[in-house]
């Protein structure tokens, strides 16, 4: 901090992340909310308690090593460079401890990387494990009533540590390869954490299978629809909240952006080109009331769907946010929520996917279109304030697009849950499925209830001796 | 004395950096953290595999599974 100016920005900043990731904690409170508004009476627990452990082992994988993966793959690592040192963001580093900012005991670290990262990498860090979360939330409601918890969790960590992060780094990074040579631009994460965490869901259901009972003899699918539409609808609107401080996180607050001679402080996206919070909240807003109001048209008045379908527009303009004018954003959102709708219904028919929740649709595929699109819409744009790196066009968004869906997502999905079906370790047995998942839970509260009834039985023993059962 | 590279919250400030306690034990603590985040899943692993048994030897009958099946049905409640 050489001077006040500085000072202030980077305490600002830190504050302004921090701010953030309490907004974003909501969506995980919603994701729980919306997953038990969605199960059936039986798997409530199991449910709640699936996404719940989300968020401390998450957390402590994305320290021990998602943190690190963000900042040492841009370049892949041996797609377009080796691994990038980044001294800072290793779990053992002393920048991830309470520190100052004065100068380092450890050799890797320069007295720079202290001054900078001393009050932003916490907030840094846990803006983008809220991403994490989410990544992995978004998969959890896809798998409800049939997966192993131990299974889900692996699975879990996986996206939400690991690959996630991988592209992240790629197209989500100022200097990821992706930005470089194909102008990959996806500013609020349409690809990078719905594209991806909606096909690796997709990966694991195959594997996984439907749910006991939800197709008929036919082939033709049976509506599990959500068991408690309150608890669906404050979920959502919670995730709709919490999709603000998502957006917030997503930007860099303050930053100097003039080229050359004077001063321009602006907020920028995670490239860094200019963008400002005033024309995300406006596309934000408009992105949702597209998607909200072709979702109620095509689902015929719907509730489960409307509400899925303002998240699905937000996520379908998501890419393109920080430059969309807000119409624009509107009719993307509506364009992208009708194809979606209709794919889910086809995708379920066709190939018999049990989603329980509609996430691979609302996030996968809506995140998918929501890259392409950009991809035309920016045509020409920069990329990144770099010169030196490509420009955003259609073909480099389309690969991107298809990286994060399938490369990063189903494959791996696929790939790992197999395995734990392989051995045995994905699905629930069949019995269990049709008592209920929280059997450990009914069990031991069959025994409580028989044991208080006993003692009632006791009581009006003792007090009415000769009318006692 | 102090544990850690603080005993003053005077003088030059700036030349203040880790302000943790047992400054140079962040490896040691870092295994120690996998170990810990490892020996949950083998844990949660097992008390899983027991549970997911008792729960098939208990209802894994057709009597015990048409009994759970018409405690969900509300025609039978």
């Amino acid at each position: 901090m050489d001077n006040e100016l500085t000072a202030l920005g980077i305490l600002f900043t830190e504050f302004y992340y921090w701010v953030t990731v309490v907004f974003m904690f909501l969506i995980h409170v919603g994701f729980c909310m919306y997953e038990v508004g969605a199960t059936r009476q039986k798997n409530h627990m199991h449910t709640l308690m699936k996404n719940t452990m989300i968020i401390p082992l998450i957390t402590v994988t994305f320290y021990f090593f998602g943190w690190w993966i963000y900042f040492a793959f841009p370049n892949g690592p041996w797609i377009i460079g080796d691994l990038i040192a980044a001294p800072w963001a290793t779990a053992n580093s002393e920048l991830m401890g309470t520190h100052l900012g004065g100068p380092p005991v450890q050799g890797a670290l320069t007295a720079d990387d202290t001054a900078f990262w001393a009050h932003i990498n916490g907030v840094f860090w846990a803006a983008f494990l809220l991403f994490s979360w989410t990544a992995a939330s978004i998969v959890s409601g896809a798998v409800i009533e049939r997966i192993r918890s131990s299974a889900f969790w692996f699975l879990a960590i996986l996206i939400g540590s690991v690959f996630w992060v991988i592209d992240a780094s790629w197209g989500w990074h100022p200097d990821g390869w992706m930005v470089q040579k194909l102008g990959y631009h996806d500013a609020y994460a349409s690809g990078v954490i719905h594209a991806v965490a909606g096909g690796f869901a997709l990966g694991i259901l195959i594997p996984l299978g439907a749910r006991i009972g939800k197709f008929d003899k036919d082939g033709n699918p049976r509506n599990i629809g959500p068991r408690n539409p309150w608890l669906v609808t404050v979920g959502l609107f919670l995730i709709y909240t919490g999709f603000w401080g998502f957006y917030a996180a997503c930007n860099v607050p303050m930053i100097d952006i003039q080229d050359g001679e004077g001063i321009l402080f602006s907020a920028t996206n995670i490239y860094l080109g200019p963008t400002t919070l005033s024309a995300i909240t406006l596309n934000f807003l408009m992105s949702l009331a597209g998607g909200m109001m072709a979702a109620y048209l095509v689902s015929k008045g719907d509730a489960f769907w409307t509400y899925s379908g303002g998240l699905a527009g937000i996520i379908g303009a998501s890419a393109g946010n920080d430059l969309y004018h807000p119409i624009q954003s509107m009719f993307i959102a509506a364009f992208v929520v009708v194809i979606i709708y209709k794919m889910h219904f086809w995708v379920e028919r066709r190939f018999k996917i049990d989603d329980a929740v509609g996430a691979v649709a609302v996030h996968g595929y809506a995140g998918f279109l929501g890259v392409v699109i950009a991809g035309f819409m920016l045509w020409g744009y920069p990329a990144s304030p770099n010169p030196e790196y490509a420009t955003i066009n259609p073909l480099g968004n389309f690969i991107g697009a298809v990286i994060m869906f399938l490369v990063l997502g189903f494959i791996p999905g696929f790939f790992f849950a197999s395995i734990l079906k392989a051995f045995g370790m994905l699905r629930v047995p069949e019995a269990v499925e049709i008592v209920g998942l929280d059997v450990s839970e009914t069990i031991a509260q069959e025994f409580e209830d028989a044991a208080m009834l006993q003692a009632e039985r006791e009581a009006v023993m003792a007090s009415y001796p000769s009318g006692a059962k | 004395m102090s544990t850690g590279n603080v005993e003053s919250w005077t003088g030059n400030m700036a030349e203040i950096g880790a302000a943790y306690p047992f400054v140079g034990i962040e490896t040691p603590l870092m295994i120690a953290g996998v170990v810990f985040w490892v020996w949950w899943h083998i844990c949660q692993l097992r008390s899983e595999n027991r549970e997911l048994e008792e729960a098939v030897k208990k209802h894994g009958n057709a009597e015990s599974l048409n009994k759970a099946i018409d405690a969900s049905d509300p025609n039978k409640q």
